[in-house]
């Protein structure tokens, strides 16, 4: 009897201390007087054997066995009936002495919790007229009879997973016969347990088929937390999309009329990338830099091909070179990791990700190399075919707002990587020289974030400053 | 011994015939001689019965000159016996039934040759087992990790687990094509002679084999044994097309995760399919012809693994119904699967879905092997046989030198029940008379958690009892008061003993819960070796493992007689 949940003390010692389990035992939501308020005329001898609440998930039960009979004399805290819960199959017993007048649900059917399952007569006498009221109950559908509980709820009508066996007993309405309603098994599961009637959906699925969305839509939900203990904790489809968010965060009010879209994979990285980068001591420093000369030269070279992103990675690359300590990784915070190859990763917006292809050896390949290197994995990134090392190899990572007009930024530093540059707009700025005249030449600002523990403000100064000699003297970036 | 084992396993260069068997010797026998404390007694009484008088009626065969070169090629193994035969045993069909008997065939000294018309390795190996085992690893672990809440409990976080089905489905061949080169390796480096193609029985002790025609060889020998195996069950009415519509052989390549998919039959197979893909994302409908999902478990585990497997899952079932007819997607329709009612056969309606699985069970793979030749009429396929899988012909008479083992003859359709019952018909060809207590095979469905079981269920206990006037008693232990179960946070389980309370006997164990696959064989064994309840509770289980799950269920049974060994004299050691 309810064996699961026993636990019988190991008979080694040293191991009992951690074998206490609870044991639920049902019985004492058994049996109550009924009210009294439906059915005029009830007599407080006759009372009904109520379907018990198991456990906190519990819905409705199935009557796996009677251990009574019709006719039986019952004596309280006998077992009367094994009931099947969604976690096991328990014996319950009687609160009263009295006869078991009749049995409302048969062994095999299902009722909801807190239906009549059996009629317990207190003497002989009252046994015709406890079956009288248990055939009513059972003809003139049971289901609507439960008095308190579940009042012609329509749950039960889905009555999805076993729509051939287990006689379903409780409403009679048949959808689960060959109606045209096709529902995925987890949709008919939600459908069930949200009390939706899957019946007035319009599928959005495959061949018109409800989708377990389809039923969370209908509903109205965000999974209730109290639903989450009831579902299996398998989160929703794990195929490509829905990926589950990083760490739970706190609990928001809810704005009434929002949609909750679950991130990509692509967002769920990005997240969580984000997410990693707080564990790292970042610092920023800004330069301004003079690009006349650059803008001169990329009207040059463009013709054959060159893109601005490929100008500045070949400068960052050329900068690096020079100053290897902004090329280090810090993996464990104990060391420096010196990369053997300077690899510029690129932030690149794709409808609704980001994703950071990298030129590999950004150092050593020439401009135009580099620009058809570019063109490739923009086109790659694009179809989603890019391979993990061609956007995870990076050692230094540039990203640049200034197409949209952004004059300055400041980018968080991506996990794995030493420094980040962030490139504003060029713009014309009036600038006074040392001689104190006037002028106006363009001007950008960039901003880079750097891990503090090993790459220092003078190294990103000194880098910086390098970087800026190669802007403003741009025909190394050709050579 | 370590040593030992691994030089019979990986060793392919020749080793001479005698160290081979030495080998052999040292894997397959000395865990037998070991005495344990005095808990088993009279363990494997070799009755030295021989039932088989040698017969040693000449066949004239006709022998090809290409047939001699292989003979000699290969000395180590052994010679054939008097009488003129080529071999001493040629076993029809490298599956894992036949690549046991060869290895303990080798063993007992007989000139051994194993016939195999597709890959070695059989069903099991290639189609069956080991690649569905690879499956169900990855899928038990993206089950574990998609697992929030199971993570949470053990203080884990994890962060969008996701799968690369490529990567899964290579995992799954990779294994597969390791242990056939294992299997491979090992027969070749005891010297058994590998054939190619089918075999076809001629007559008494004589068969060929080749790719059919006139290319064939013709060999003889003192004894055959047929092993050819099974291949999926597809009733009729249903149309595999192997992309939307398939069976085992397909699902096992994971060419595709359907999004929802019905599952034909909840037995082994479909029960292990259906943890696999709704771990992977899909959704599952299963169709179960007979009124309880998974029969052919004990209805108690049934109902728990149901509980667990079935109801929390993305999966719902219809049960009592046929697939009358299935017709695989196409035109932009999906599969389409007709019901009818498995008693009344009146319409149940359709189901619609993007891909069917077939797991109706297995049938036997026996045509073309010439039975014909020899007056055996297969019962729906199967070799009929007696329990010494001894062949029987058409007029109920034994058919000398003839035996079949494996789900060719149907008595237990499982890989290791073939390779003990090659085993038992070596020992026999050997002249030691040998009888396999099927009761004592165990049987495992690994899902996730793992269901294993071995004897009687708790009905067939009781029908037993009742036809031979004893009494069955049924004891129970939970995975929830074992200390490694819960440090796993694994507690949901249940182990189940059905014995006899007079004699101590164990008619029955089952078991569901984490590892019950492994767990089983402390139980089979005491089966196997006649250990009753009363002398193996005294045995010792490490503490904390998940064997005190078995050692608590012995204790808790109530035998009626005393320890029939009381504790023996201490042992030096």
């Amino acid at each position: 009897m309810a064996s699961l949940l026993q636990s019988r003390t190991p008979s080694l010692s040293f191991s009992s201390s951690l074998c206490s389990t609870p044991v639920i035992r049902p019985s004492a939501f058994l049996l109550k007087p009924r009210s009294g308020s439906r059915i005029p005329v009830v007599r407080a001898k006759i009372r009904e054997i109520f379907m018990p609440a198991l456990s906190s998930t519990m819905t409705e039960g199935k009557i796996v066995s009677w251990i009574k009979s019709e006719g039986d004399v019952l004596s309280k805290g006998e077992s009367v009936v094994v009931v099947e819960s969604d976690k096991a199959d328990m014996d319950v017993e009687t609160f009263y002495d009295g006869i078991l007048a009749a049995i409302v649900v048969n062994e095999g059917e299902t009722a909801p919790v807190g239906t009549a399952i059996g009629i317990l007569a207190e003497t002989e006498d009252e046994i015709s007229e406890a079956k009288a009221k248990a055939t009513s109950q059972s003809s003139s559908a049971p289901a609507p009879s439960a008095p308190n509980v579940e009042e012609s709820s329509p749950a039960p009508k889905v009555d999805a997973p076993s729509p051939a066996v287990a006689a379903a007993p409780a409403p009679t309405s048949a959808p689960s016969t060959p109606g045209k309603v096709v529902a995925t098994p987890y949709a008919k599961k939600l459908a069930k347990q949200h009390k939706v009637d899957i019946g007035k959906l319009v599928g959005t699925g495959p061949f018109g088929r409800i989708t377990p969305e389809d039923v969370e839509k209908a509903a109205g939900i965000t999974p209730a937390p109290k639903s989450n203990v009831a579902v299996p904790p398998a989160p929703a489809a794990s195929a490509a999309p829905a990926a589950v968010p990083p760490k739970a965060p706190a609990s928001f009010p809810e704005i009434p009329g929002s949609t909750v879209v679950p991130f990509t994979t692509m967002q769920a990285a990005v997240s969580k990338n984000m997410v990693e980068s707080l564990s790292v001591p970042t610092f920023r420093v800004g330069y301004p830099i003079a690009t006349d000369a650059l803008d001169a030269l990329y009207e040059k070279v463009k013709p054959k091909g060159v893109t601005m992103t490929a100008l500045l990675a070949k400068a960052a690359a050329m900068a690096l070179a020079q100053h290897p300590v902004v090329n280090t990784t810090c993996k464990d915070g104990k060391s420096f990791t010196y990369n053997s190859s300077i690899n510029i990763a690129v932030a690149v917006a794709i409808n609704g990700g980001l994703i950071t292809p990298v030129l590999q050896d950004a150092d050593k390949l020439d401009l135009y190399l580099l620009s058809q290197k570019w063109k490739e994995l923009v086109e790659k990134a694009r179809a989603k075919q890019l391979q993990p090392n061609e956007y995870n190899s990076g050692t230094f990572t540039l990203s640049n707002l200034g197409m949209f007009g952004v004059d300055r930024f400041d980018a968080i530093l991506p996990p794995g990587q030493g420094a980040i540059m962030a490139v504003g707009a060029s713009k014309p700025t009036v600038i006074a020289d040392k001689d104190g005249f006037f002028s106006v030449k363009n001007k950008m600002l960039v901003n880079v974030t750097a891990d503090h523990r090993i790459i220092y403000g003078a190294d990103l100064a000194a880098f910086l400053q390098t970087f800026s000699k190669i802007i403003e003297n741009p025909e190394s970036l050709t050579m | 011994m370590q040593a030992s084992i691994s030089l019979s396993l990986s060793s392919s260069s020749p080793i001479t015939r005698s160290d081979c068997t030495a080998v052999a010797n040292a894997y397959l026998c000395t865990p037998r001689s070991l005495r344990f404390c005095g808990l088993r007694r009279e363990v494997f009484e070799s009755k030295s019965l021989n039932s088989f008088s040698v017969s040693t009626r000449l066949v004239s065969c006709p022998r090809d000159s290409s047939f001699k070169k292989v003979c000699a090629a290969l000395q180590s193994n052994g010679t054939p016996s008097k009488g003129g035969f080529d071999y001493d045993l040629v076993i029809i069909g490298a599956g894992v039934g036949g690549h046991g008997a060869a290895l303990h065939a080798v063993e007992k000294g007989l000139k051994t040759a194993i016939l195999e018309g597709d890959v070695v390795g059989g069903t099991c190996v290639n189609r069956g087992c080991v690649p569905s085992k690879a499956l169900l690893a990855a899928s038990g672990r993206m089950r574990e990790l998609q697992n929030e809440h199971h993570m949470k409990s053990f203080g884990l976080q994890v962060a969008a687990a996701g799968y690369d089905r490529q990567g899964v489905a290579d995992h799954a061949n990779n294994l597969a094509s390791k242990i056939r080169s294992n299997l491979t390796s090992s027969m070749k480096a005891l010297g058994v002679d590998i054939l190619t193609g089918t075999g076809t029985i001629l007559g008494p002790q004589k068969l060929k084999y080749g790719k059919g025609g006139s290319g064939d060889t013709v060999i003889t020998a003192k004894d055959i044994i047929i092993a050819t195996g099974s291949v999926p069950l597809v009733p009729k009415g249903i149309e595999v097309d192997g992309k939307s519509v398939i069976t085992s052989d397909h699902a096992l390549k994971l060419e595709f995760v359907p999004e929802w998919i019905a599952i034909v039959g909840s037995g082994y197979i479909g029960l292990e399919f259906s943890d696999v893909y709704t771990a992977l994302g899909s959704e599952v409908t299963f169709i179960e012809a007979l009124d309880q999902l998974m029969p052919g478990f004990d209805p108690e585990i049934g109902k728990l693994a149901q509980r667990v497997l079935i109801n929390p899952r993305k999966i719902d079932y219809h049960t009592g119904v046929f697939a009358s007819k299935i017709t695989p997607a196409k035109d932009g329709k999906p599969v389409i699967i007709e019901l009818i009612d498995a008693k009344t056969k009146e319409p149940k309606g359709t189901v619609e879905v993007d891909a069917a699985l077939i797991a109706t069970g297995r049938a036997p793979f026996t045509q073309g092997l010439g039975l014909e030749n020899i007056n055996v009429q297969t019962q729906r396929g199967f070799v009929p046989v007696d329990e010494r899988m001894r062949v029987i012909d058409a007029n109920g008479k034994l058919v000398p030198h003839l035996f079949c083992i494996g789900d060719a003859n149907g008595k237990m359709m499982l890989a290791h029940a073939a390779s003990a019952q090659g085993i038992s018909v070596v020992e026999q060809v050997s002249g030691k008379d040998h009888v396999l207590n099927h009761l004592s095979i165990p049987a495992a469905c690994f899902t996730h958690p793992e269901i294993s079981m071995v004897g009687l269920t708790e009905p067939q206990a009781r029908e037993k009892a009742e036809k031979e006037g004893f009494e069955v008693s049924i004891t129970k232990t939970s995975f929830k008061a074992n200390t490694k179960a819960l440090a796993e946070n694994e507690g949901e389980g249940l182990a189940k003993l059905i014995y006899r309370p007079d004699t101590g006997e164990i008619l029955g164990v089952h078991i569901f819960g984490l590892h019950a696959a492994d767990l089983i064989h402390e139980a089979s064994n005491a089966i196997a070796m006649g250990t009753h309840i009363q002398d193996i509770k005294y045995a010792v289980h490490a503490h904390p493992t998940l064997s005190e799950v078995l050692d608590e269920l012995f204790k808790s049974a109530k035998v009626k007689v005393n320890s029939s060994s009381p504790v023996v004299q201490p042992v030096a050691v």
